[in-house]
């Protein structure tokens, strides 16, 4: 509640032009001290780990997916058990260069395989068999960490805002950005406060679109990079450059759709792999062309893994844990965590060998040092991958 | 329709009828699409009318708008043949997307000119309620079947509606019952019938997941008709236990058990207070709703019951729910009698959140306070600008605006001065009392100023945070 309240009683005490003047002072006088911004890429569907990190070595890989295998002089080794899906060939620099950050088994206790249950776990860090209604990021009071205000505590481009939204934080979701610039010039950011928790959530609403709306009409460049030209890639880009130069966000959600392979997956997921892969190296060069790459954390995630062994129909169902890339300038790379192992599955799935929570306090401790803001941290506790 | 905006004021000033104006209207903005000329005279109690609308509605199960000329043409599998040249297959892949768009204009038109609303606003709660989407099932044919069949039940018999869906083509596809075989049984059609359609989450086990999984097996559309066929090859009779029961079950048997469980009722009831009462479903009556509904399964009966709520014509719970994109849309040009392409209506939904036949997941939309995020908030303020020929031009910017929306541009150009021109003639008609009671639930937060020209007046008032609202 604490921003909500406090916008309120800015916006009520004046006259948005004032307000916005001394944001920008304040921004100014940050500006020296770097932003550490987060780019989380949501792969929508559930991943299919076993065909991302392929345990190569293990020889029950081809029999449980005769159709589905990679075959093992295809696979691009990382060490003498996995290796890279060869449409992930984008990534081997960074990998090479240890910017490249895989944590395997990652998933969460008593996992639950509905999409939607699922994923709302992962936004909200909450165990299985609790709901919780407030996205994790939620968690990071921006205004304090940083010692500034952005446009937006974060912009959510494409699908499902839920990670980043709670009572202390609303993200901006978008199309692409100047269509938004445009059309957010007619609304007024209205003083008036309500009781009807409908026309509260509303004003609120227009208020950020208001402040957001202005902050992005200042010009900003396109990111270096050859970004694939997919709706992905161009949303990725759309990411950069917001979180280039003087932010207008630290943090920034996009998607990836389309890894939910029931039939037919291996050209699918491949094309998918590969997209993101591009994507990844193309950012990669927007940051460091732009001097932020070491200031720039990029983070997956997905509903679940998928199943050890394939259908009948060539394709994949809702499984448990799967490996996530943690990537950037300031992230020590490798392997994290146990490869899985056919001969050690938990009712025919790779199960979780590291909680999720592992990854997202040491986003919030580690890489913004909000240890205030970390989830039950004695619990899950941060890795030392940054 | 000029004649609909006075005859409804004129209920308004009518005082005679023991029906209040204010329940007459939220009953057409809470079950339909907002104000309405009726047919009858709006006499009688408030219970009387709520019979009549529901009834009205169960009797008018078949659309009168004319389909699209190719829904009966056979389907062919696979959809995509293997032996089409790249360019082929883009034409016809280009083609389907032409059709599932027709198919949104016909569901829209049909919302647009319907005499009973609430006919349209049960079948979408099915649709959002049993999802199934154009981007997995791709095969239009089956997606108007599905419709045609929702329509069918949308105030029938709720037992027979389940029975219906398990068998529904679209469904088999998108849930993948298409590919649960004996052999290898695919749980996704089991595990949504139980978590999203039927019980809800805590109210089962994994291993009913996996028996109902089984009872379903070679529940599957024939190649190439396309109809339901329950394939005695690829089904499991073997012994299953599912809910405490065992035996060789098969689906209809699995959907009568999950019918005994007592949170069956609550389930469904649970779900259309939200869509019709408030957001937060009061237990008890909820529960005392549901022992009547498990009674018979008839879903008019309960819907006249939860309308008789009191809680539904309460005063203060008036203007607390959000209204839907199609709502929104159907609504707005219905009320002003608006004459933009239905091509428009269905990329204006669709830009606000909603694009019928492609709910998100199989979960349908999440609704409520969802619907109003920056991007979906932006969209109904451009429809809006749309309609009074006042928007922003869209983004030229390649890659931004897709080849759909880039088409429906065009075609809002075309009609740019005809809309705008009825806009002003509908604003003029409107004294700015009448204006503002007939947009607006709540008062503005931002009223039009004094001697506001009419258009611009109508404008404000559908810019305005509280019509999103009913």
């Amino acid at each position: 509640m604490k921003r909500r309240t406090l916008l309120q009683a800015a916006s009520m005490a004046s006259i948005a032009p004032l307000g916005f003047a001394a944001r920008n002072l304040l921004a100014a006088d940050a500006a020296s001290v770097p932003v550490r911004r987060l780019l989380l890429v949501e792969l929508n569907g559930g991943n299919d780990g076993l065909n991302t990190l392929i345990p190569y070595a293990d020889p029950l890989y081809l029999q449980l997916r005769p159709q589905l295998a990679v075959a093992r002089d295809q696979v691009l080794q990382l060490d003498e058990h996995v290796g890279f899906n060869p449409a992930l060939a984008a990534l081997m620099p960074l990998y090479a260069a240890r910017e490249l950050a895989l944590v395997q088994g990652l998933g969460y206790a008593r996992a639950n395989r509905s999409h939607f249950r699922s994923i709302e776990i992962w936004d909200t860090a909450t165990d299985s068999d609790k709901i919780g209604t407030d996205g994790w990021l939620s968690r990071l009071d921006v205004q304090r960490r940083f010692g500034r205000s952005f446009a937006a505590d974060a912009v959510v481009i494409g699908r499902n805002p839920k990670p980043a939204t709670g009572a202390d934080m609303q993200p901006v979701v978008m199309g692409d950005a100047d269509s938004f610039v445009s059309e957010s010039r007619g609304v007024e950011a209205m003083k008036s406060a309500s009781d009807n928790p409908a026309l509260k959530h509303i004003l609120a609403v227009q208020r950020d679109i208001q402040a957001a709306g202005h902050e992005l009409s200042s010009s900003r460049p396109s990111p270096a990079g050859d970004f694939p030209k997919s709706p992905f890639g161009r949303d990725a880009s759309e990411a950069a450059r917001l979180l280039i130069g003087n932010p207008a966000t630290p943090i920034v959600k996009i998607a990836l759709t389309g890894f939910d392979t029931h039939v037919m997956q291996r050209g699918r997921q491949d094309g998918l792999l590969k997209q993101f892969g591009d994507t990844m190296a193309a950012l990669r060069t927007a940051f460091t062309s732009a001097g932020i790459w070491k200031d720039t954390l990029i983070v997956t995630y997905s509903e679940f893994g998928r199943r050890a062994q394939q259908n009948a129909s060539g394709g994949t169902d809702h499984g448990k844990a799967a490996p996530h890339f943690v990537i950037g300038g300031a992230v020590k790379g490798g392997l994290y965590g146990e490869p899985p192992r056919f001969a050690k599955l938990d009712d025919g799935d790779v199960p979780a060998t590291i909680d999720y929570r592992c990854v997202y306090n040491t986003v919030l401790g580690r890489w913004w040092n909000a240890g205030d803001a970390q989830i039950e941290p004695q619990r899950f506790k941060p890795l030392a991958l940054v | 329709m000029r004649v609909l905006i006075v005859a409804i004021l004129v209920g308004y000033w009518g005082g005679a009828f023991a029906l209040s104006a204010d329940e007459s209207s939220h009953l057409a903005l809470r079950t339909g699409f907002g104000p309405e000329l009726s047919n009858r005279p709006q006499s009688g109690s408030y219970a009387e009318a709520v019979d009549r609308r529901v009834d009205s509605a169960a009797a008018r199960h078949v659309a009168s708008t004319p389909p699209p000329d190719w829904v009966d043409e056979p389907l062919q599998f696979p959809l995509t043949p293997k032996d089409l040249s790249p360019e082929e297959k883009r034409a016809l892949h280009v083609e389907w997307q032409r059709r599932y768009v027709e198919l949104q204009g016909w569901w829209l038109q049909e919302m647009l000119s319907t005499p009973t609303p609430l006919t349209e606003r049960m079948t979408l709660f099915w649709h959002g309620h049993f999802a199934t989407s154009f981007k997995t099932v791709k095969a239009v044919q089956l997606l108007y079947r599905q419709n045609l069949m929702l329509r069918r039940y949308a105030l029938g018999n709720y037992r027979d509606l389940l029975h219906a869906v398990a068998r529904d083509p679209a469904m088999l596809l998108y849930l993948n019952n298409q590919q649960n075989k004996k052999s290898q049984p695919n749980e996704n059609f089991a595990r949504e019938l139980l978590e999203l359609f039927t019980l809800g989450e805590g109210h089962y086990t994994e291993n009913d997941v996996k028996e109902a999984a089984r009872a379903f097996t070679g529940w599957r559309i024939a190649i190439p008709g396309g109809q339901f066929e329950a394939n005695a090859k690829q089904h499991d009779d073997g012994d299953k236990t599912f809910l405490g029961h065992r035996g060789n079950l098969d689906g209809d048997e699995v959907i009568d058990l999950i019918l005994q469980q007592p949170r069956a009722a609550e389930f469904i009831v649970d779900e259309l207070w939200s869509e019709f009462v408030s957001p937060d479903p009061d237990p008890s009556a909820v529960q005392r709703l549901a022992a009547g509904f498990r009674k018979n399964w008839e879903i008019a009966l309960l819907l006249k019951a939860l309308l008789r709520e009191p809680a539904f014509t309460e005063p203060r719970n008036s203007g607390l729910m959000v209204k839907s994109p199609v709502e929104f849309v159907v609504g707005t040009l219905r009320s002003l009698d608006l004459p933009l392409s239905t091509l428009n209506a269905a990329v204006s939904t669709s830009d606000m959140g909603q694009t019928l036949f492609a709910p998100p997941n199989v979960r349908g939309w999440p609704g409520g306070d969802e619907w109003i995020t920056s991007e979906w908030l932006l969209a109904r303020r451009r429809f809006v600008q749309q309609l009074a020929g006042d928007a922003p031009p869209p983004s030229s910017k390649p890659g931004v605006r897709t080849r759909l929306q880039r088409v429906a541009d065009m075609e809002l150009r075309r009609q740019s001065a005809d809309l705008q021109r009825r806009f002003g003639e509908v604003a003029e008609s409107l004294p700015p009392a009448e204006m503002m009671r007939q947009v607006l639930v709540l008062p503005p937060v931002i009223p039009p100023v004094d001697g506001a020209k009419p258009p611009d007046r109508l404008e404000t008032l559908l810019l305005d945070p509280v019509y999103n609202l009913k």
